[in-house]
């Protein structure tokens, strides 16, 4: 039943995160910023519209935003509510979730090369040069972590993580959270890889590709990219926000508390940081790639 | 505790030698260098289980002087008169870099469990930080083009023989590492004014191409037979 | 195994049937193809068979060799090697007949259906071998056949260069194995494999090298692939389909037998294997990545599956050395079902691509474009397989992928040693899927997606429909892996214990049995959802017809087909940055004069190992040869003498 709850709640609330990324940047640039619910607003009106298909598309560029939404919703089932188990959590795991997220961007970067635009592909292009650097990066940090807490899948690798692990290995588990921090501002391309507000079709790479998309379409790609920036945040939040209590509310709350936070902090970071150039983010993924590297070698040596 | 945060410490001087080896401004490795210096200076404080002696405080203080203000000060100043503003201009790109360390400390870690070390550091990683330091200040030497980098790569290399310095003589490093910085004092102060001198005589600090100063050359060498 | 037998008898006689029906395309192909389908399905039933219930079936023909006997031996690790040999033979064969249609009257058809007919015998003779006389034997006819396949249009002289650098490959390769097998065979009068003695120390490793190297050619390890970018394009595409598919693997299965007389293994051998298989792998899906001709790129992608496949080899030998038991359960499996899943997939990407290539007459990526509005069933078949190729779930691939991941997880526990190996794979494996999956959304999308490039895809029609439901079957057979997985635990636990000892077979059960259950679990949950979103959009838009307007351009307003993104540009921020690898060489004209007429820019990305190690080598060996030429004076009576002057050395030497 609480699995069920929490599954629910990931649903309803990941919407809100981008609002409030949105509430803290409209905050530093000294606006009053778009309403909090906006995007929830949005996705209503999108789903009501009638959507407007390229002539040069195909069954496939339909079928991109369904299977997009469809398996970062999969992904969701395996991914940790505040160090809980999640109900599709076995060992290996981790790995079907991350080739769950492969499989939406695949079908995303499809979808994309359907319309035969050259700033769509340019876009799917600049999509899987960065996923080819940054996976790598999750997936070993991940591995430091199941050699950390010797365990095989997310909801228990993260329910081991008690304040004592903390306390004796802070080093390795500060660079796996670095990590897991870059590789979640890239993959959800978000600033320094990626600026969401862009409005100029040549520097975008998230945007750009769904930009011939509408109507319900449109609507299952931007509420499957605010389940996916819960997916990956969630990580985080789980990394940082080691289980305490033994009430399933104080800790759903303190967790959900934790995802705004983090959603606070991608604002500030994206009010006080500009976007690379598109040259040097395989240099930033290295770095996260180079952070799971040592958290590994550290955790080798104790 | 203390334990940790020297552990802390340890994965923030590998991250420094990691940036220095790909950080592309002079005037940033120049800061990360003093900032390793600082760093490195702390862990003395840390070795006791009570409070640390006066004795350690007075060294530590010394260090993070000569190591956080003045050497910065002189390579600011050496950079500023050789007018060396420009980057660093690595001969090697910043994924190749990056390996290299990676790889570096790798083989350190296995150096660290083949070295008869006495037992008595508590410290995790100090002996492989300490390799991957020195490693990269190599780095820094070979594969960096102005002269001002090199003497940076020395400075890494003394910090890196500093940290090493604490992992193998924990009750007495005060004598070694101070002669060492002596040394190093004194390298960078005939350095910085050396650098002043060439650069105001050939309008660079390019090493690579100061090699034609040398006294053979193959070209001319192959001329005259 | 009288099944087994039955199906070798079929496939030679339906080629010997072809031949002599060579005149009529008609015959010759009803022949070929229903012998091979026949053989096929005949073959499967004892080897379903021997998987479900795992048993050992063994046959001696009565008849001697000198050195050897005719003994063959149907065991469960045979029997994982002949399901995917015997599967994709039929549909191979089924695709066939309307592929070959277009070389009707200009090419002999019977030579073709019985080479076709043959090669599919040899791998099953090779298989099923207990004895290494009919193994070589299988060995070199499956070379053969396959040679005289590959230089089918050898008309073509990128056919011949092909041909020739895959019959020197082969040649090579059977030396190698020669040497292999005559180290086996030390202190035995027979070559039976039952009585091979066991090499020990140092000539266990040279004849562990001899196999590496002698399989190796054939399974195409980088850097001895060579041949394979050479070869699998020029054949015909349901040959390049069964090449690919199975007949690579045959050096996969003969490294897994030869492992089994090499007891108890090195250390390094583990890290010899994985450093191959990581070199395979990366190395394969960043060249296929580069390549613009769609048959050339799969051909390097089936080097990366082998760098897989071998990695997941390597780390099962680390984990019996190193006694880690799950490490090494899992990689054996995850090698073991690799190979069944690349040869799904990858014939069917080949088949796709001969479609493509039968259909616009080009298969060249920068010249298609558009083709799913043409050819939907292809399209989506070929999408199966890029997907499933990509390691994406609810497919096959994933499944294998998902073993060799999940057993360096497993050892990230073990000793230092171990532990690094574990997590070598783990960072290797993450690359290699998502570059080929980079790669496959390249290919996919130059040849289906978007809007054609050339004329050339003008008149282009669907594949025919043998070809439309031998792809079928495959894209059928992908899905299935990937949604019944579970199903597969007893037949693999069944195979890994037969060439691995039983131990291990327990130890995969143990290991795998509960995420398979849950990633059958995840697969039907992703259809599921995946439906109910359909059925939540169909229900959103009821009533109501979608608009249909031109592509955003982004304010320009005459954007032309010619406009789009190119398959190389597309691929250009990774090809730039695996340059130092890649060695692409660019060929540019330039533009000239005011009001350039048209230039020319090409890009060539393959011949890195041919340019910078065996051209070396071959100058070398030449400039060698030539100084001992005066050897080789043309004088019949010199060389009869030479002839006699080795006899009596030889002679000597054994008094």
């Amino acid at each position: 039943m609480k699995v069920v709850a929490q599954y629910l709640m990931v649903l309803t609330l990941s919407p809100l995160l981008l609002g409030v990324i949105n509430r803290v940047k409209a905050f530093f640039g000294g606006r009053k910023g778009i309403p909090l619910f906006q995007l929830y607003r949005d996705l209503f009106k999108l789903l009501h519209k009638t959507p407007v298909y390229s002539r040069s598309t195909t069954w496939l560029f339909r079928a991109g935003p369904i299977v997009g939404l469809g398996a970062v919703l999969c992904a969701l089932a395996i991914v940790p509510f505040s160090g809980r188990h999640s109900f599709l959590a076995f060992d290996g795991d981790l790995i079907l979730m991350v080739y769950l997220l492969g499989l939406a961007r695949f079908a995303t970067v499809l979808a994309a090369l359907d319309t035969g635009s050259s700033f769509e592909d340019m876009g799917a292009s600049r999509e899987v040069q960065f996923a080819v650097f940054a996976e790598p990066a999750f997936f070993l940090a991940l591995a430091a972590l199941a050699r950390g807490t010797g365990q095989l899948s997310l909801s228990a690798m993260f329910a081991g993580l008690t304040p004592a692990v903390w306390q004796s290995a802070a080093s390795v588990l500060a660079l796996v959270t670095a990590a897991l921090f870059i590789v979640f501002l890239a993959e959800n391309s978000r600033v320094p890889v990626d600026d969401p507000n862009t409005h100029l079709e040549l520097t975008m790479i998230h945007e750009v590709m769904a930009l011939d998309h509408s109507g319900p379409d449109l609507a299952f790609i931007l509420y499957g990219a605010a389940l996916k920036l819960w997916a990956l945040g969630a990580l985080i939040s789980c990394a940082v926000l080691p289980r305490h209590s033994a009430s399933w509310f104080v800790d759903s709350g303190r967790f959900i508390l934790m995802m705004f936070v983090l959603a606070a902090a991608v604002g500030v970071l994206e009010s006080i940081i500009a976007r690379l150039r598109f040259l040097k983010v395989p240099y930033l993924l290295f770095t996260a790639f180079s952070f799971s590297v040592l958290a590994l070698m550290f955790q080798a040596a104790r | 505790m203390h334990t940790t945060t020297a552990e802390l410490i340890i994965v923030a001087i590998i991250l420094l030698d990691l940036s220095l080896a790909v950080s592309g401004s002079l005037a940033a490795c120049i800061r990360l260098a003093a900032a390793q210096g600082v760093i490195a200076a702390i862990l003395p404080l840390l070795a006791g289980s009570g409070a640390p002696e006066s004795r350690a405080i007075i060294f530590s203080s010394t260090v993070i002087l000569l190591k956080g203000v003045i050497f910065p000060w002189l390579l600011t100043r050496a950079r500023v008169k050789a007018n060396a503003r420009k980057d660093v201009e690595p001969f090697i790109g910043y994924p190749a870099s990056i390996i290299l360390c990676l790889g570096a400390f790798a083989a350190a870690s296995w150096l660290g469990t083949r070295l008869p070390l006495p037992e008595t550091t508590r410290v995790a990683w100090i002996v492989p930080a300490s390799l991957a330091t020195i490693f990269t200040g190599f780095l820094l030497i070979t594969t960096r083009a102005k002269a001002i980098t090199q003497v940076l790569g020395y400075l890494v290399i003394e910090n890196g023989i500093y940290v090493f310095g604490l992992a193998l003589f924990v009750e007495q490093p005060l004598m070694v590492e101070l002669a060492i910085l002596l040394d190093i004092f004194v390298a960078v102060f005939v350095m910085g004014i050396t650098i002043f001198h060439i650069s105001r005589e050939f309008d660079h600090i390019d090493t690579d191409e100061l090699s034609q100063l040398s006294d053979w050359h193959p070209q001319r060498d192959g001329e005259a037979e | 195994m009288l099944f087994s037998v039955v199906s070798v008898v079929v496939l030679l006689f339906s080629a010997l049937l072809a031949l002599i029906f060579n005149r009529s395309a008609l015959k010759t192909s009803a022949v070929g193809a229903s012998g091979a389908v026949i053989a096929s399905l005949t073959g499967l039933i004892p080897v379903v068979k021997t998987l479900i219930v795992p048993a050992r079936e063994t046959l001696s023909l009565p008849c001697s060799l000198p050195v050897g006997s005719f003994s063959f031996v149907l065991d469960p690790l045979a029997a994982f090697f002949l399901v995917p040999v015997f599967i994709l033979t039929a549909a191979a064969a089924l695709y066939g007949v309307d592929y070959l249609k277009q070389f009707d009257g200009k090419k002999p058809l019977g030579l073709a259906w019985a080479m076709f007919n043959v090669l599919s015998a040899s791998m099953v003779v090779v298989i099923l071998s207990a004895d290494a006389v009919p193994f070589l034997i299988g060995w070199e006819a499956m070379a053969a056949a396959s040679f005289a396949l590959v230089i089918f249009e050898h008309e073509k002289s990128q056919v011949r260069k092909a041909g020739i650098i895959y019959l020197v490959a082969g040649g090579a390769g059977a030396l190698f194995l020669l040497a292999m097998f005559a180290l086996f065979g030390i202190g035995s009068d027979s070559l039976a494999f039952s009585s091979f003695t066991r090499p020990a120390g140092g000539l266990a490793s040279v004849a562990f090298l001899c196999a590496i190297m002698g399989f190796g050619l054939k399974a195409g390890f980088v850097p001895l692939h060579i041949w394979l970018p050479e070869a699998h394009p020029a054949a015909p595409s349901h040959v390049s389909a069964v090449m690919s598919g199975v007949m690579i693997k045959m050096g996969i299965y003969g490294l897994m037998r030869a492992l089994h007389f090499l007891t108890p293994w090195q250390p390094w051998w583990g890290w010899l294997l994985i450093t191959i298989g990581v070199v395979s792998g990366l190395l394969g899906v960043i060249f296929a990545l580069a390549q613009h001709d769609l048959k050339r790129l799969l051909a390097y992608s089936s080097i990366e599956n082998i760098g897989i496949i071998t990695l997941g080899l390597g780390i099962g030998v680390l984990g019996v050395v190193k006694a880690i038991y799950p490490l090494a359960a899992l990689g054996f499996a995850g090698a073991l079902l690799h190979v069944v899943n690349h040869a799904l997939f990858k014939g069917l990407l080949f088949m796709g691509a001969g479609a493509v290539l039968h259909a616009a007459g080009t298969a060249e990526l920068e010249a298609l474009g558009g083709l799913s509005k043409k050819m939907p069933r292809t399209a989506v078949y070929f999408l199966v397989g890029a997907a499933a190729i990509a390691g994406l779930p609810p497919l096959n691939g994933f499944v294998s992928e998902f073993f060799i991941c999940f057993g360096a997880f497993t050892a990230l526990r073990a000793p230092i040693q171990t532990a690094t190996g574990a997590v070598l794979t783990i960072a290797v494996m993450a690359a290699i899927g998502t570059l080929a999956s980079a790669c496959f959304a390249k290919a996919f999308g130059a040849v289906f997606l978007g809007k054609s490039r050339s004329l050339k895809c003008a008149a282009v029609h669907e594949a025919g429909p043998w070809m439309g439901f031998a792809m079928g079957v495959l894209a059928a057979a992908c899905v299935f892996i990937g949604f019944a997985s579970p199903l597969l635990v007893a037949p693999l636990s069944a195979a890994i214990a037969c060439g691995f000892g039983p131990r291990l077979g327990l130890e995969f059960s143990a290991a795998a049995g509960i995420p398979l259950l849950y990633i059958s679990a995840g697969a039907l949950t992703l259809a599921a959802v995946l439906a109910l979103i359909t059925v939540f959009r169909k229900f959103l838009l009821r009533g109501r017809k979608p608009a249909a307007g031109p592509t955003w351009d982004c304010g320009y307003a005459a954007p032309s087909a010619r406009m789009q993104y190119g398959a190389s540009s597309f691929v250009q921020p990774l090809t730039d940055f695996f340059q130092p690898m890649l060695r692409t060489q660019r060929h540019y004209s330039g533009l000239k004069g005011f009001f350039p007429a048209g230039a020319d820019f090409h890009t060539e990305a393959n011949s890195v190992f041919y340019n910078h190690l065996y051209a070396p080598a071959a100058n070398l060996i030449k400039r060698l040869a030539f100084r001992y030429s005066w050897l080789q004076h043309g004088r019949l009576q010199l060389y009869i003498l030479y002839i006699v002057v080795a006899l009596i050395a030889l002679l000597v030497c054994k008094l």
